[in-house]
């Protein structure tokens, strides 16, 4: 038997240790790359799970890709967002952002694609301390234009903070990696623990002139002059412009490792804490016998606990069979809880009463919103 | 930071819980219409659509009561 004795491992033109031994715990830090699990602190990052399924032209706000929201404000913006199958090696979905109108904005105006992240993930950042630790963005970006594209960091709790870096798109409309490794931010109070929005990451597309003079590169409190510093294209410019975004990761460090690949079934779970769509294999929601008196349950169970109480809406049009007249019309906006949404229905008269979707499509049932 | 994903209220009214046995004498929720859409949303101040309606509120707009 023999073995190695030494207290670090680097490669021979490394400037720092890949591998670092301690004697005192017989352990080591090693900055591995790659096949490493539950890191990346961005949901859908591969673009994979789309609920609300089809396009959404021109809307902030509204989620085509679960998590990750088009976020613009005022202004002559037209563009449509879908989930696409032009993607890099690897992957098989992105999100794209297609102009429709071609807009230059005017110094307040902004567009950008956003995730925000809530906060009770984030606490092990040590944000606020002087533990706080690195945040590294990997990406898989293809943009119609060349030259630096600003992605910030915005902090919301306690005193407001951003850092804003760049990457640098070197060839237009082709597939390109970047990664950018933020500061620990040790300053700015920390982020609450709780179910609010810890951190925001912002993918600037196009930003007026009020967002980029002031030096952002280091941490520091928010302001608007220093949310996209030293984004230097529009992307919004040209109908023919087209943006594409996948395999997005932030995970703690100063490198960044291999995409986390999950099965769509985690993705999905993961991103059902923020919104579910409810889609039933039938037009009945429920079926019962009602004498007056009694009040049929309807129920949808959510897959997992959801970030807050849902708001919910109903997709489609539900007729009540039975119902009393003028009363649980209710069953058109359920009751929700964390984990589940109810209401009932009673009967007019003695017999069946139950509620159903009159035009049974694909699509229509009830959509949970618990968003960020 | 500017937040213009703010959304419109246009309208919102108490809902009173109803149980197996029936309705109670207290709000569960609210019926809205925002951003042109009808919703139901809870009465959770976490929730950003009940956020929306506060703010409503605040500009001077009233909740309708419950039928």
């Amino acid at each position: 038997m023999s073995q190695i004795n030494v207290d670090a491992i680097r490669s021979a033109n490394g400037t720092g240790d890949a591998i670092s031994l301690t004697a005192a715990s017989n352990t080591c830090t090693a900055n591995i790359t790659n096949n490493l699990s539950n890191r990346n602190l961005i949901i859908n990052g591969a673009m994979t799970v789309a609920q609300t399924r089809g396009s959404s032209t021109t809307g902030t706000g509204i989620k085509i890709l679960d998590r990750w929201n088009c976020y613009a404000s005022s202004g002559s913006w037209a563009w449509t967002s879908t989930q696409d199958t032009d993607s890099p090696d690897g992957f098989s979905n992105s999100f794209k952002i297609d102009v429709t109108t071609a807009h230059t904005p005017a110094a307040a105006e902004y567009f950008s694609l956003q995730q925000r992240i809530e906060a009770c993930d984030l606490q092990h950042l040590l944000n606020g301390s002087a533990g706080a630790k690195k945040l590294t963005l990997s990406f898989w970006v293809k943009s119609p234009k060349t030259g630096n594209h600003a992605v910030a960091l915005y902090k919301p709790d306690n005193t407001a903070r951003v850092q804003t870096k760049t990457y640098s798109v070197s060839a237009a409309n082709t597939w390109e990696k970047k990664t950018i490794t933020y500061d620990g931010d040790t300053a700015g109070g920390g982020i609450t623990n709780d179910n609010g929005t810890g951190l925001q990451i912002d993918f600037h597309l196009a930003v007026g002139s009020d967002y980029t003079s002031t030096d952002s590169t280091s941490w520091i409190n928010y302001a608007d002059a220093g949310w996209a510093y030293g984004h230097a294209v529009n992307i919004t410019d040209n109908t023919a412009n087209n943006f594409y975004l996948t395999g997005v990761q932030l995970e703690t460090g100063d490198f960044g490792s291999d995409y986390c690949h999950e099965n769509y079934g985690q993705t999905f779970r993961k991103c059902c804490r923020y919104f579910y769509a409810f889609r039933p294999a039938g037009s009945f929601w429920r079926d019962g016998y009602s004498d007056g008196n009694i009040y049929i349950p309807g129920y949808v169970w959510f897959p997992v606990q959801m970030r807050t109480n849902p708001t919910d809406v109903m997709i489609g049009t539900m007729t009540h069979g039975n119902n009393e007249s003028g009363g649980d019309a209710l069953a058109e906006a359920p009751y929700t809880k964390q984990d589940y949404a109810y209401s009932y229905v009673r009967g007019n008269s003695s017999g069946r009463t139950y509620s159903y979707w009159n035009t049974y499509v694909d699509g229509v049932g009830f959509t949970f919103s618990a968003e960020l | 930071m500017k937040n213009p994903n703010e959304m419109t209220v246009t309208a919102a009214k108490y809902v009173k819980a109803v149980g197996p046995d029936g309705p109670s004498s207290s709000n569960s929720h609210l019926i809205c219409t925002i951003d042109d859409v009808k919703c139901g949303v809870p009465l959770d101040t976490g929730n950003k659509h009940y956020q929306a309606v506060l703010k409503w509120v605040e500009a001077g707009n009233t909740i309708e009561a419950a039928s």
